[in-house]
């Protein structure tokens, strides 16, 4: 049976790419979805094809407005939570002070914590002061739940940073501030910017803390849940595969330059 | 951590007050890194700790919303919400495990393949792994629904495999369809976590010198066998992270447990949202999300326990 034979040989190739499968599935059919023409409020059956949605994208009230302001709180809190998150981690990977192992687990914790529990209690923080809910409280709460994340990433490349880059910098008499801007950082930038990455796609996803510290406001993964019960209009898939394609076509890109780069830097 | 060239600062008297004059650069230079830590650490404390302190204290309040609420040291509220919320924390366990489980018998294949078989084409897989997650992960539950639909392929063919029988038996859907029924809610809970899962296999995989491999082969070991003796043990940390990061997340979750389940498949993060936004029961809200967390702060401790690896943080 040399089908068999090929099949138990290649046993985790398949079972890999079925998940690969299962995985890309759902993003197929929000793409397949944008192209059609629903009856009714709900868009969960294949009716006909129409580019209707496509030619008006912003046409659903209030949608497009809840996708600016996602953006917007995750350009933020990518900013604040990297920022924040950079110094943390390079205290914590060059310096030895007191206090560390503690500092650790409080940046550790937030990530092993169930969303919704952080998301209650900053809630019962905001009732209890008085706050009122809406952009700021939201922001402060994305800062905190994307700091961790950020520390985590920047703390992987710093501590995987030689030294002695710096020293070599100091033995040519670049000045602290100096061997900063034109070592140190250049060589972070990648785990920073990784980080910065995850905080922005973290934010921007983000729901359940979203839904606790909100009010009445209305982000975009607000504006999907409350559709998933009055309605999903075909301009949310658009807004979908729009930013699967935009997603894809930024990693490609990117990967495309660093390989140049990379063969550039061998010639 | 043996990388670092840490300044040598004694241990025993880092932070004094007294040693901060200016004629002694070193002690300006020892308050460095405190400074690179006072605006993330305050934020965390006041926004992460400080609201953890204040549920504690709400949950063991007394009162309603017109007339305010008081300390009263009410714990009774966490025997109340223990006695009417059980099923909901069985169950959460119950499919946030069942998720966790499937996602790693998923997951490693596909990390193996990124890791030890994908050649020149891994940064494209590795792609697509991360590319699903562009797409916001409500619009992607969503398609969940169009994809399980009743008399929708997936179960026609399961139907016509008669596995919604089997599954049907064993509870796990209800006659002939998959929509709001627990399969549905796991199948959610394993799609949405899976990248979760997958990440860290791979990152602890790809570690490992592929000469060890052959080494084995030289000992004689099957294929089976180094993977059971030289793979898996290897890639620990990474199960123990990749399962970690899918179980804590997936037992809080409600999204998944809203959209694509019904009343009967319900997990406790439903209920804490509802006490809180819709009933407005703070106590009882309080309550329940510090029961969720001391289940899962306990399992994750036990864990990493017995799976003997520390290197997490």
């Amino acid at each position: 049976m040399p089908v068999l034979r090929w099949i138990r040989r290649n046993l985790i190739v398949i079972a890999g790419l079925l998940t690969l499968a299962y995985m890309i599935l759902p993003n197929i059919v929000v793409m397949v979805f944008s192209f059609n023409k629903p009856n009714g409020r709900f868009n969960y059956e294949w009716q006909r094809f129409s580019l209707d949605a496509w030619k008006d994208p912003c046409g659903v009230a209030d949608m497009c407005g809840s996708l600016s302001l996602s953006l917007q709180i995750a350009f933020w809190a990518t900013l604040g939570a990297t920022a924040l998150g950079t110094m943390v981690a390079f205290a914590l990977v060059r310096y030895r002070f007191r206090a560390r192992g503690a500092i650790s687990s409080l940046i550790f914790l937030p990530m092993a914590m169930p969303e919704v529990v952080m998301a209650a209690s900053l809630l019962t923080l905001f009732l209890n002061m008085g706050a009122q809910l809406g952009f700021w409280t939201v922001l402060i709460a994305h800062i905190m739940f994307c700091l961790s994340f950020v520390v985590t990433a920047v703390k992987a490349r710093v501590m995987s940073m030689d030294p002695r880059l710096e020293e070599a910098a100091r033995d040519l008499y670049a000045g602290p501030v100096q061997t900063f801007l034109r070592v140190t950082l250049p060589i972070a930038a990648p785990g920073i910017a990784a980080g910065a990455l995850l905080a922005f796609a973290l934010s921007f996803d983000d729901f359940i803390i979203t839904n606790f510290n909100a009010g009445s406001t209305v982000t975009f993964p607000m504006f999907v849940w409350g559709s998933a019960q009055r309605g999903t209009p075909v301009q949310i898939n658009v807004i979908g595969t729009a930013m699967f394609i935009i997603a894809v076509t930024m990693v490609l890109v990117g990967q495309l330059i660093a390989s140049r780069r990379k063969s550039n830097a061998r010639n | 951590m043996s990388l670092t060239e840490a300044p040598p600062a004694p241990p025993a008297e880092p932070e004094e007050p007294r040693k901060l004059t200016l004629r002694k650069p070193s002690a300006r230079k020892r308050l460095v890194p405190y400074w690179l830590l006072l605006p993330g650490i305050l934020w965390l404390l006041v926004f992460f700790a400080l609201p953890l302190v204040y549920q504690a204290s709400t949950s063991v309040q007394t009162g309603s919303l017109e007339q305010g609420f008081e300390v009263t040291w009410h714990f009774q509220t966490y025997v109340d919400a223990l006695r009417d919320y059980y099923p909901q924390f069985i169950r959460s366990l119950l499919y946030a495990g069942t998720a966790t489980i499937l996602c790693l018998l998923l997951g490693y294949p596909l990390a193996y393949l990124i890791a030890f078989k994908a050649g020149r084409w891994r940064n494209l897989v590795l792609v697509l792994v991360i590319a699903p997650f562009f797409t916001s992960f409500l619009i992607r539950t969503l398609a969940w629904k169009t994809i399980l639909a009743d008399g929708g392929a997936v179960v026609d063919v399961l139907n016509t495999l008669h596995v919604l029988d089997v599954t049907s038996w064993l509870g796990w859907t209800e006659s002939n369809r998959v929509l709001a029924t627990p399969m549905a809610v796991v199948c959610g809970l394993t799609y949405n976590f899976l990248p979760f899962m997958i990440l860290p296999l791979y990152t602890s995989l790809e570690r490992i010198d592929g000469r060890l491999h052959e080494a084995a082969g030289d000992l004689y070991a099957t294929p089976a066998t180094t993977f059971r003796k030289v793979t898996f043990p290897l890639s620990m940390p990474g199960v123990v992270s990749g399962t970690l990061l899918t179980f804590i997340p997936a037992s809080g979750d409600y999204v998944n447990a809203e959209l694509l389940g019904s009343t009967d498949t319900k997990m406790v993060g439903s209920v804490i949202q509802s006490q809180f936004l819709r009933v407005l029961d703070y106590p009882t809200a309080a309550a329940l999300s510090f029961i969720l967390m001391a289940i899962v702060l306990l399992m994750v401790t036990f864990y990493i326990r017995r799976s003997g690896t520390e290197d997490l943080v």
